[in-house]
C-alpha cells in the first residue's frame, strides 16, 4: 500500500504506470478490443495497386503489405512482446543475479570458474548462440523467452559480480560475521537487498533490448513464427517499404520506446521508494 | 607603533547558501576574517562547522549545483575574488592562491610521474620552458625534504608514502610562490609521526617563502603547534577568534572550552594505573576466576599467500611471533601506526582472518574450530568497528541490527529481542523509539553507540575495539569514550583497544602493547610504557604527538625523514 502510494505521488511514475497497465489491457482484451482478425488478409486492405493503406476511418493504424489491419496486429503482438520482455528479462536478471552474486561472495575457485563461464558466454556472438540454441530446440513463444534470457544473463552477472565484491568488503559485512552469522544469512539478508536497486534498473532497461532481440530472432526465422505478429517481426517484415508506408514501422516502433520508457519509469520510482536511505530525504 | 601592513587576504561578512530540494540552507554566516602576511591561521572546528566550505569558496570551488556564495566579499591583496571571472580566477588558483588536501593519494593523479606532474602545475602559471620547470621541480622536491628528489620525479604516486606524497603536494602548492596556501586537514589521514614532520615542514617552508597560510583542522593539538592566530568556528559561524595563546589559556567562548577541555592530553593519568572511574559504583569485585580472556600465543597472519595449481605463493607477513593476554575486565592497548598489524591483529582474534598461532577466548582455543563449535565462543568476544557509518547496514533499521545477534544465535522470541534492543538502547543513552529508524538519520556518535549497543547484546566477556572513536569529533569522542568505561566498570568487560592515538590509549587502557611492523616492540602495564618507555620506537611515537599548548610548540622530537 505504502509503495502505491508513493508512486501515486510521483508523476512520471504515475505516467508510467499507466502506459504499463494500458499495454497488459490490450494484450488482455485483445479478442475483445481488436476490430480485425490479427491475420485475416482482407480484400480491402490493400489498394488496386497492391499497396498498403495508410491510417483512416475503417483501419486507424492502416494496413500492412498482405493486407492486415495493423491496430489488430499490434494489439495481439502487445502479448508476445510482454511475455518476451518480462520472462526472457525476469529470467536473464535472476540468472544473472544468482551467478554474479556467488561469485562476488565465493571468490576462489567456484567463483573464478563462474566468471570465466560468463566471460566465455560474453565473447561468445549472441546471435549464434541464439541460432544454435533455437535450431536444437522448436521455436515456440516459450523457447524464444529462454533463449534469449540464455543471452541476456550475462552483463547482470559481471555487473553483479563487482558490486558483491564491493559488498563484501564493507564493514557492516565483516560486523555479521564476526555476529556468527551464517553465508546463507548474509548473502539473503545483507547482500542481495543492495542488489535490488541495480535488478530493476538492468530488467527495466533489458525490456527493450529484449523485445528487439525477438525480433531479430522473428527475422530469421528462429523467433516467433508468423503470423502470429510480435512488435519486433511487424516491424522486421515492413522494414524494407519504410518510405512507402512508414506507419508500418512507426506504430509498432512507439509502442516498443512507450512501453520501455513505462518500465524504466516505474522501476526508478521502485528503486527509490524501496532504498530505506531515502526515506525522509528526496 | 607601526602601521599595520594590509592583510594578504580579507574575508568579510562570508554568507553561503546550501542549495536544497527544501530551499536554501544557510551553511555559512557571516563569516569574517584577515590573513596577514606570513602569518598562519586556523580555522578550528568539528565537522559540519563550515571550515571546508569557507576555504572552498576563498578557492571559488563551490560545487555550483548545491553551494552560492550569497553576500559577503574576499578581497586577496585588494581584489576582489568573488566576482572575478572564471577565466581570471583560474590565474589566482594555483598561482596566488594554492590549496592542499586531506588525503595526498586521491590528490594526485595515479597514472602520471610526479616530475611530469609537478612541471605541469609550475608551466600552467610560468612562462618558462620543459627544462627549467623541471629544474624548478626538482629543486622544489629538494626543498620539501624528499630523499633522492631526482628519483622521485619519474616515479607514479603509489611508489610513494603518505608523507612523502603529501610533501609531493606541498611542493606543487608552493612551486608558484603563492601568497596564500590553504591546507584542508593536511595531517589528518597521516601518522602521528609523519604527521609532525610534515608541521615542522610547513613552519620551515613559511618562514623561507613568507608565505601566509590558513590551516583547517579539527585537531586542537595541530592548532596549538602551528597557528598564531585561531578561529574557532562552530555551525557556519567564527564563534571566538584571537592570538593561539589567549584563545588557548583565557579561551572566551563555553564551546571552545569544550573543545579545548575535550582534547586528551598526553600524560593527564600520569601516576595512576588504570582509567578513570566515571560510575559511583564500588570497585567491580575481582572476577571470579583469574583465568585471562583473551590469551594469544605466537600468532601470525600472511596476506595474499595462495596454494594453487602450481604450488604455493608465498604471501607478506603482516603479523608475526604476537603474544600478549587480556584480563577480565581490563583493557589492553594496542598500538601503532597504519602498516603495523595492529586491525589484523585485532581481526585475527576473532577469527576473521586466517592465522597460525594460539588464539583462546575465555579458555577454549579457537584455532581449528568448526563453524558451529565456534559459535558459542562467538558470544564471548565482539567487535566494534572504526567507522560506524560503514559497519551498519544501510538497508536495515537499527533495532534490527541491535537485535541481529540475538536472532542469529537464536537467542529469546520476538518480543523479548525487542524489550532487550529496548533495554541496550538505555544501556548505550539511545531512547528506545529509536529502534525504527535507520542508520542514516543518525549522526556518528549516535551510530557508534547502535555499534556498542549491538556488540553488548550477547553480554560478552571481551570487546575488540578497532579504532572505535577515531572516526569521530573530539566532543563526541570524549562521551564515547566514557560510555565504553562506565560499561566496562558496570558489566566487567574486558577491552583489547587498538588504536593509532596515544593520548585516547592513555586514557582508556591498563596495559598497552606498541606494535611495529607485525610485532610487538614493547609491552607492559600503561604507566611504565607511557612513563618509561624502553623502546627508541615508543619514545619516537609519545614524543610525536601534538600537545594541545601554543607555548610548548616544537619541543617535540620529530625525527628527520
Amino acid at each position: 500500500m505504502r509503495i502505491l502510494r508513493e508512486i501515486l505521488r510521483r508523476p512520471s511514475a504515475v505516467f508510467g504506470l499507466s502506459i504499463v497497465l494500458l499495454v497488459v489491457i490490450a494484450a488482455l482484451g485483445a479478442p475483445l478490443l481488436a476490430p480485425f482478425a490479427p491475420d485475416e488478409q482482407m480484400f480491402d486492405g490493400l489498394t488496386l495497386d497492391g499497396a498498403p493503406i495508410p491510417p483512416d476511418a475503417t483501419f486507424w493504424l492502416g494496413t500492412d503489405t498482405l493486407g492486415r489491419d495493423l491496430l489488430s496486429r499490434l494489439l495481439y503482438g502487445a502479448r508476445t512482446s510482454l511475455i518476451i520482455g518480462l520472462v526472457a528479462n525476469g529470467t536473464a536478471v535472476l540468472i544473472g543475479l544468482t551467478v554474479g552474486m556467488l561469485a562476488g561472495y565465493l571468490r576462489g575457485p567456484v567463483g573464478n570458474a563462474l566468471m570465466r563461464f560468463t566471460d566465455l558466454m560474453m565473447a561468445f556472438p549472441a546471435l549464434l548462440l541464439a541460432i544454435v540454441l533455437a535450431a536444437l530446440l522448436r521455436p515456440s513463444l516459450w523457447i524464444v523467452a529462454l533463449v534469449i534470457a540464455m543471452v541476456n544473463w550475462v552483463q547482470v552477472a559481471r555487473i553483479v559480480y563487482t558490486e558483491t565484491r564491493g559488498l563484501v568488503e564493507r564493514d557492516f559485512i565483516l560486523a555479521e560475521r564476526s555476529l556468527g552469522a551464517g553465508h546463507l544469512r548474509i548473502v539473503a539478508l545483507h547482500i542481495a537487498p543492495h542488489l535490488v536497486p541495480t535488478a530493476i534498473v538492468w530488467g527495466t532497461l533489458g525490456i527493450a533490448t529484449t523485445v528487439l532481440l525477438e525480433a531479430t530472432l522473428s527475422f530469421l526465422g528462429i523467433g516467433v513464427q508468423p503470423p502470429e505478429p510480435s512488435w519486433g517481426n511487424i516491424i522486421f517484415e515492413s522494414q524494407s517499404y519504410f518510405t512507402a508506408a512508414p506507419w508500418l514501422v512507426f506504430f509498432p516502433g512507439i509502442a516498443i520506446l512507450l512501453t520501455a520508457l513505462s518500465f524504466n519509469l516505474v522501476g526508478d520510482a521502485l528503486r527509490d521508494i524501496l532504498d530505506p536511505t531515502q526515506r525522509g530525504r528526496m | 607603533m607601526l602601521a599595520p601592513a594590509p592583510p594578504v587576504l580579507s574575508v568579510d561578512n562570508l554568507t553561503v547558501d546550501a542549495l536544497t530540494p527544501e530551499g536554501a540552507k544557510r551553511v555559512l554566516d557571516g563569516v569574517s576574517f584577515e590573513l596577514a602576511a606570513g602569518e598562519t591561521l586556523c580555522l578550528a572546528g568539528e565537522s559540519g562547522s563550515g571550515k571546508s566550505v569557507t576555504s572552498l569558496s576563498v578557492m571559488r570551488l563551490l560545487p555550483k549545483a548545491s553551494l552560492r556564495i550569497v553576500a559577503g566579499s574576499i578581497k586577496l591583496q585588494g581584489r576582489e575574488l568573488t566576482t572575478l571571472s572564471d577565466r581570471a580566477m583560474r590565474q589566482v588558483r594555483g598561482g596566488d592562491v594554492a590549496m592542499i588536501f586531506q588525503e595526498p593519494m586521491t590528490s594526485l593523479n595515479p597514472v602520471i610521474r610526479i616530475g611530469d606532474q609537478l612541471t605541469e602545475a609550475i608551466r600552467t602559471h610560468q612562462e618558462i620552458g620543459e627544462a627549467d620547470a623541471r629544474r624548478a621541480a626538482l629543486a622544489m622536491l629538494d626543498a620539501v625534504h624528499i630523499a633522492e628528489p631526482a628519483r622521485r620525479l619519474t616515479q607514479y604516486p603509489h611508489e610513494l608514502s603518505g608523507g612523502m606524497r603529501q610533501r609531493v603536494m606541498i611542493g606543487m602548492a608552493l612551486s608558484c610562490r603563492p601568497k596564500v596556501l590553504i591546507a584542508d586537514e593536511p595531517t589528518t589521514a597521516l601518522d602521528v609521526t609523519v604527521q609532525a614532520q610534515i608541521l615542522r615542514l610547513m613552519r620551515e617552508l613559511k618562514a623561507e617563502f613568507g608565505t601566509s597560510i590558513v590551516l583547517i583542522t579539527h585537531d586542537m593539538g595541530v592548532v596549538a603547534e602551528m597557528a598564531d592566530r585561531v578561529a574557532v568556528m562552530k555551525a557556519g559561524r567564527i564563534v571566538e577568534t584571537g592570538p593561539a595563546v589567549d584563545v588557548f589559556e583565557t579561551p572566551r567562548e563555553a564551546y571552545t572550552r569544550e573543545l579545548i577541555a575535550a582534547v586528551p592530553r598526553l600524560g593527564a593519568r600520569a601516576g595512576t594505573d588504570g582509567p578513570p572511574r566515571v560510575t559511583a559504583e564500588p570497585a567491580a569485585p575481582p572476577a571470579a576466576s583469574t583465568r585471562p580472556v583473551l590469551e594469544v600465543r605466537d600468532l601470525a597472519v600472511e596476506y595474499g599467500g595462495s596454494s594453487g595449481w602450481f604450488g604455493r605463493k608465498a604471501g607478506v607477513a603482516a603479523v608475526h611471533g604476537v603474544s600478549f593476554t587480556v584480563e577480565p575486565g581490563r583493557t589492553l592497548g594496542l598500538v601503532g601506526e597504519s602498516g603495523s598489524g595492529k586491525s589484523t591483529t585485532g581481526k585475527a582474534v576473532l577469527g576473521l582472518v586466517p592465522f597460525s598461532g594460539a588464539v583462546s577466548i575465555d579458555g577454549t582455543a579457537v584455532a581449528g574450530l568448526s563453524p558451529r563449535a565456534m559459535r558459542p565462543v562467538r558470544r564471548l568476544a565482539q567487535m566494534i568497528f572504526q567507522d560506524p557509518y560503514a559497519s551498519l547496514d544501510p538497508r536495515m533499521t537499527v533495532g534490527a541490527a541491535i537485535a541481529e545477534p540475538l536472532v542469529i544465535h537464536g537467542i529469546g522470541a520476538a518480543a523479548d529481542r525487542r524489550d532487550q534492543v529496548a533495554e541496550l538502547l538505555r544501556r548505550v543513552g539511545l531512547t528506545p523509539d529509536v529502534a525504527s529508524r535507520y542508520p542514516h538519520e543518525f549522526s556518528g556518535g549516535q551510530r557508534q553507540r547502535v555499534c556498542i549497543a549491538r556488540a553488548l547484546a550477547l553480554r560478552p566477556k571481551l570487546i575488540v575495539a578497532d579504532e572505535s572513536v577515531a572516526a569521530l569529533d573530539v566532543s563526541v569522542r570524549a562521551r564515547v569514550l566514557d560510555l565504553m568505561l562506565e560499561l566496562q566498570e558496570t558489566m566487567g568487560l574486558a577491552y583489547l583497544f587498538i588504536s593509532h592515538d596515544m593520548a585516547v590509549v592513555e586514557r582508556m587502557c591498563h596495559h598497552v602493547a606498541v606494535m611495529r611492523a607485525g610485532r610487538i616492540v614493547e609491552a607492559g602495564t600503561r604507566r611504565a610504557v607511557f612513563e618509561n618507555p624502553s623502546d627508541p620506537y615508543t619514545r619516537e611515537l609519545i614524543a610525536a604527538v601534538p600537545i594541545p599548548d601554543p607555548r610548548n610548540r616544537g619541543r617535540q622530537m620529530a625525527p628527520a625523514g
